[in-house]
């Protein structure tokens, strides 16, 4: 790449930094220049998020029609898979795969509870009550 | 307290840390492609069958930590490493360190970050930063991706260096033991060493997943994907790739740069021709890696379909790891 073909496409990089690029000059010799980032790579990191709020959105209808309880609900808000919950929460993957059963679910001792609330940081009452707005931003507790 | 220390933005944030960390420490020479060619950090594998966010398990880089620990090793420089189970006392290791006037390197996820944009927030363990100072409650500190040194509440950097899942950082800290001058003869040995150990890994290992071979295995796959997963899963396996391929300081073409750059500065203490040529044929190279991220953008934002242009994806990283093996191949036939 040489150094005027950096690109400068807005993305969602201008809020925080500008990003280090190695190019080669005029002489072929490589220099550093910043990239405000390219539109490529916002479209890949858009397409992610759009999958993230369709995997949030149709939890949330699953949880509604009592097809699974609330915690594949904040699962999929906190952007966690089975292997990143399980460790946060210290519980086996197949033990929360059983906890997203709304029937077991609703037997759950308190202590587990509190756990995924606290994981996800909410309230106990909330995980268990669960109603979510409507039309929610991925991860609105930041 | 407030260590001094010089923070320089890098491409890649192991190799900023391991660049700044090391020029405190006395090596005056040192950069960040430098850093990038010795520690070997140019990498690649593919995992099958294993799900990173639903999408296929690619990686451009080593694992964190290595390419800190092979360049130090490579300058016969001690590293102190350390992970810990306990919150307080990780804290209580680095608050000793400032105390020291040692700045420290931790890796951390990026979840919990809060000076990233919320878009850049994923379960990402593996990310590296120094911490240079402690002001009251807040550290300072250096991060290579920023262009300016920042800072972080303690409440968070314990957050961030204890998020859970793949690679959790466990609080890793680490340093180099000692202040070190390095003389030239030891960097061209370095030099040579990283130059092997890089590309034999990429060109010559007998695994089908690591290196080059790894990326013809996803060339394949990705022609594959659209009769496998259907085309809606293929195009966000796409993004994923690119994702990992390009995003900040990772992967494909800004590796290849930086790859290229070492080579250009290796000349300078090494001067053979092979080394300007193939860093030539890596200039190159990283801009097929780009052409081939337009080609999946096209994809996964909907401008083309069908398998025809699955195939033209995976026909670019054929060609492209066609053109690596070779260019591998002739750094490991140079006579030093």
């Amino acid at each position: 790449m040489k150094k005027d073909e950096i690109p400068q496409d807005p993305s969602p990089l201008d809020k925080f930094t500008k990003e280090v690029c190695y190019a080669v000059n005029e002489k072929g010799e490589y220099e550093t220049a910043l990239s405000r980032g390219w539109q490529v790579k916002a479209d890949a990191l858009g397409i992610t998020w759009e999958e993230v709020q369709q995997n949030i959105e149709s939890a949330r209808q699953k949880v509604k029609k009592g097809e699974a309880s609330p915690v594949l609900y904040y699962m999929e808000l906190n952007m966690m898979d089975l292997a990143t919950l399980s460790a946060y929460t210290g519980f086996w993957q197949w033990t929360i795969k059983r906890h997203l059963n709304p029937h077991i679910f609703k037997k759950l001792s308190n202590k587990r509870l509190n756990k995924y609330a606290e994981v996800f940081n909410i309230s106990t009452d909330e995980l268990i009550r669960f109603s979510p707005p409507i039309k929610v931003d991925a991860s609105p507790f930041r | 307290m407030k260590v001094e220390f010089k923070h320089i933005q890098a491409a890649h944030c192991e190799n900023g840390v391991a660049t700044n960390l090391l020029q405190h420490a006395g090596v005056h020479q040192m950069t960040e492609p430098l850093a990038f060619g010795i520690g070997a950090g140019i990498f690649f594998i593919h995992i099958p069958y294993l799900k990173i966010s639903n999408g296929p398990a690619i990686s451009f880089r080593s694992m964190p930590g290595t390419i800190f620990k092979r360049t130090c090793k490579a300058l016969d420089i001690s590293v102190e490493r350390k992970t810990f189970r306990s919150k307080e006392k990780a804290q209580q290791f680095l608050d000793e360190c400032l105390q020291n006037g040692q700045p420290a390197g931790c890796q951390v996820g990026v979840y919990y970050l809060p000076y990233f944009p919320v878009e850049y927030r994923f379960h990402f363990n593996a990310h590296n930063l120094v911490v240079y100072g402690k002001e009251n409650d807040t550290y300072l500190v250096s991060d290579p991706i920023m262009e300016t040194a920042t800072t972080i509440s303690a409440a968070d950097l314990e957050k961030a260096r204890f998020t859970k899942g793949a690679l959790a950082p466990n609080g890793q800290i680490y340093f180099p033991k000692e202040h070190k001058q390095v003389s030239d003869e030891q960097l061209k040995k370095a030099i040579k060493k990283g130059i092997k150990h890089a590309a034999w890994f990429m060109a010559e290992t007998p695994v089908p997943i690591i290196g080059t071979n790894g990326i013809k295995y996803v060339a394949k796959k990705i022609k594959q994907w659209p009769g496998e997963v259907g085309e809606r899963r293929a195009r966000t396996n796409l993004a994923q790739l690119v994702r990992m391929q390009e995003e900040i300081g990772t992967g494909g073409a800004g590796f290849r740069f930086v790859y290229a750059a070492f080579l250009q500065q290796a000349y300078r203490y090494l001067p053979n021709e092979t080394l300007l040529e193939v860093s030539k044929e890596f200039t190159a190279i990283g801009d097929m890696w780009r052409n081939s991220a337009v080609q999946a953008a096209g994809i996964y934002k909907g401008r083309l379909s069908g398998q025809k242009e699955f195939d033209t994806m995976g026909n670019y990283l054929l060609e492209i790891a066609e053109k690596e093996q070779i260019a591998f191949r002739e750094l490991l036939k140079i006579k030093w």
